[in-house]
């Protein structure tokens, strides 16, 4: 598992450039940035160095900002290793609350949500690529 | 259990009559002793002599909290200072005090309302009851006191604080009722149960006789797992005499309002005309026997609404609900009366949302737009748009059940809704041709 930083955002101007102001401030590199919104507010979810030390600069700027533990697997970045992964979840009925993909360097990180505190074991067993932090970020 | 059956249960046709005599008596007394009152009378163009009926007291005009600061100190006594026994005063937070006088004969009414209270939750002299209201110039503490001994009771006047010991002694001490504000019920309970007393089975206690403040049913029944008590809810505020002008009875359905000793009426705030039975509105209580600090219609701004029907307890005085909330922050949503305690009791039922929360008030087309805003709790996995989602549909769908007005809920970032160090900005009212 590695950690996401999920930032709730309310819709309105400034929020978001707010939220990376904050993160840069801290001077914390991201590597990827995802962000979901529906009609009222936003969840953005990001990836970056330190990021506990991104959640606690986020919350005292008076963000709602929290890690959440997601699985990342790491796959070379060409045709069909994306669709490899989902055939596996799928073959093995493990839902996936959300997805997000992302290019770093030569490989290509697949980041799922799922209720399943052992899938990045199930994953590794299966011959996956599952990443640790430091394969992702500057851990803290 | 009655305190006093002859009374408490008085046919309602003997009661009124009981009642008019009174009425007639005390209008009559106002207007020779209080100037105050010959003034509005004389202004109102009404006179002692107009009082034939109970009916008649509404030509007679109203006592507000403001014309009790301005008779500061004593202005408003029908007494001599010789006859008074004792001062109570309400602080507030705003303007100068109320000041009100009692007599022996009104402490003694006093206790005895609030002894008919403790008899309902089954306390006679073999009970002790804990006294755990502040004592001093706020009637709580005194008030319960005397209620206690009127009954009878074995009285610990505790006052507050050292909250240990109250839940150590209510424990060594075999305590039946505790008697304070609902907040400090159960900050003693969790106090105790800190401590390691499993307080719902291991104290003696049964009831809690609690009040002068609001108490949400979410917090009632918290009260009342925790100490193992059942929870009456007493009301009464220091300009009309104390707590025991109202309680509940062990039917936990309304608040009988001790009749012989006051008459109640509900207004609407807007137009001060009666409205039916069963209808929210003001209340306005009118003492019967008071002597040192009579009252003739004294707008309380507390809303409440008188219930219906005969209470299955047997009492014959009729019942108020509990307070819903003050007149100042009545809000008339499209013609619907809301108040920002319902809105607040919905909200503690959903322990993902904090207490925060913000009332918007707009006009869209010719209606009015509601907008409540709120933020989840820390700990609110709010990563999931659908969890988000979901619990935005379910406020709002307990909102428009138990309103009648639909809500739009918009969930926000933490620093959207202001906190400030005293009292937040509950409610922003943008309607047009409002002001
Ligand atoms: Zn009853």
């Amino acid at each position: 598992m590695i950690s996401q930083l999920t930032v709730f955002l309310e819709n309105e101007e400034g929020r978001l450039a707010s939220a990376v102001r904050t993160i840069a401030d801290a001077n914390i590199n991201m590597q990827a940035l995802f962000l979901a919104d529906t009609s009222d507010f936003g969840i953005l979810r990001i990836f970056c160095d330190t990021p506990q030390k991104a959640c606690d600069a986020l919350t005292e700027s008076g963000f709602r900002a929290r890690l959440i533990d997601v699985v990342c697997v790491r796959v070379d970045n060409k045709p069909g290793e994306l669709a490899n992964l989902m055939d596996y979840l799928n073959d093995n009925n493990i839902n996936v609350e959300y997805a997000h993909c992302f290019i770093s360097g030569d490989y290509a990180f697949d980041v799922l949500k799922v209720n399943d505190a052992s899938l990045d074991v199930k994953l590794a067993a299966a011959g996956f690529d599952v990443c640790k932090p430091e394969d992702v970020y500057v851990t803290d | 259990m009655f305190y006093q059956p002859e009374l408490e249960t008085m046919p309602r046709e003997e009661l009124e009559k009981l009642q008019l005599d009174r009425l007639k008596k005390l209008v009559k007394r106002v207007y020779e002793r209080i100037p105050f009152y010959k003034e509005s009378f004389d202004k109102a163009g009404v006179k002692p002599e107009d009082i034939q009926s109970l009916e008649d007291l509404q030509k007679f005009p109203f006592t507000t909290k403001q014309d009790l600061r301005d008779a500061y100190p004593f202005k408003m006594f029908a007494v001599g200072r010789d006859e008074v026994a004792r001062i109570h005063c309400s602080s507030g937070t705003t303007g100068t005090a109320t000041v009100v006088g009692y007599t022996k004969n009104d402490l003694d009414v006093w206790g005895d309302c609030f002894a008919r209270f403790l008899y309902a939750a089954d306390c006679d002299e073999n009970a002790a009851i804990q006294v755990a209201y502040g004592y001093g110039l706020f009637t709580g503490g005194l008030g319960a006191h005397q209620g206690g001994e009127n009954a009878g009771c074995t009285v610990l006047p505790m006052s507050t604080g050292n909250t240990k010991r109250q839940a150590r002694l209510m424990h060594d001490f075999e305590v039946d009722c505790l008697c304070c504000t609902p907040s400090y019920a159960l900050n003693i309970a969790d106090v105790a149960i800190e401590m390691g007393y499993n307080p719902a089975e291991e104290f003696k206690v049964h009831a809690g006789i609690l009040g002068a403040e609001p108490c949400s049913e979410a917090m009632r029944k918290d009260i009342e797992t925790k100490l193992g008590i059942q929870v009456f809810d007493i009301y009464g505020l220091s300009e009309v005499m104390g707590p025991g002008v109202a309680c509940e009875c062990e039917k936990q359905n309304g608040l009988h309002v001790c009749e012989d000793h006051f008459l109640v009426e509900v207004v609407d705030p807007r137009t001060l005309q009666p409205v039916p039975d069963g209808e929210w509105g003001e209340v306005v209580f009118t003492t019967l026997s008071k002597e040192c600090s009579p009252l003739i219609r004294y707008r309380t701004r507390d809303i409440s609404r008188i219930i219906t029907g005969e209470c299955e307890c047997g009492r014959t005085f009729r019942r108020m609900d509990r307070i819903a909330g003050r007149t100042d922050d009545m809000m008339i949503i499209r013609g619907v009366n809301v108040f920002p305690s319902q809105i607040e009791e919905e909200i503690v039922s959903f322990p993902e949302i904090a207490a925060q929360y913000q009332i918007i008030l707009t006009t869209k087309g010719t209606l009015d737009h509601v907008e409540l805003l709120v933020e989840t709790v820390p700990d609110f996995p709010f990563d999931e748009v659908r969890r988000l989602e979901q619990l935005k549909k379910d406020l709002q769908k307990a909102l428009k059940d138990n309103l009648q007005v639909a809500v739009d809920v918009k969930i926000v970032e933490p620093k959207t809704i202001e906190r400030s160090e005293g009292k937040a900005v509950r409610i922003v009212d943008l309607r047009e041709g409002l002001h």
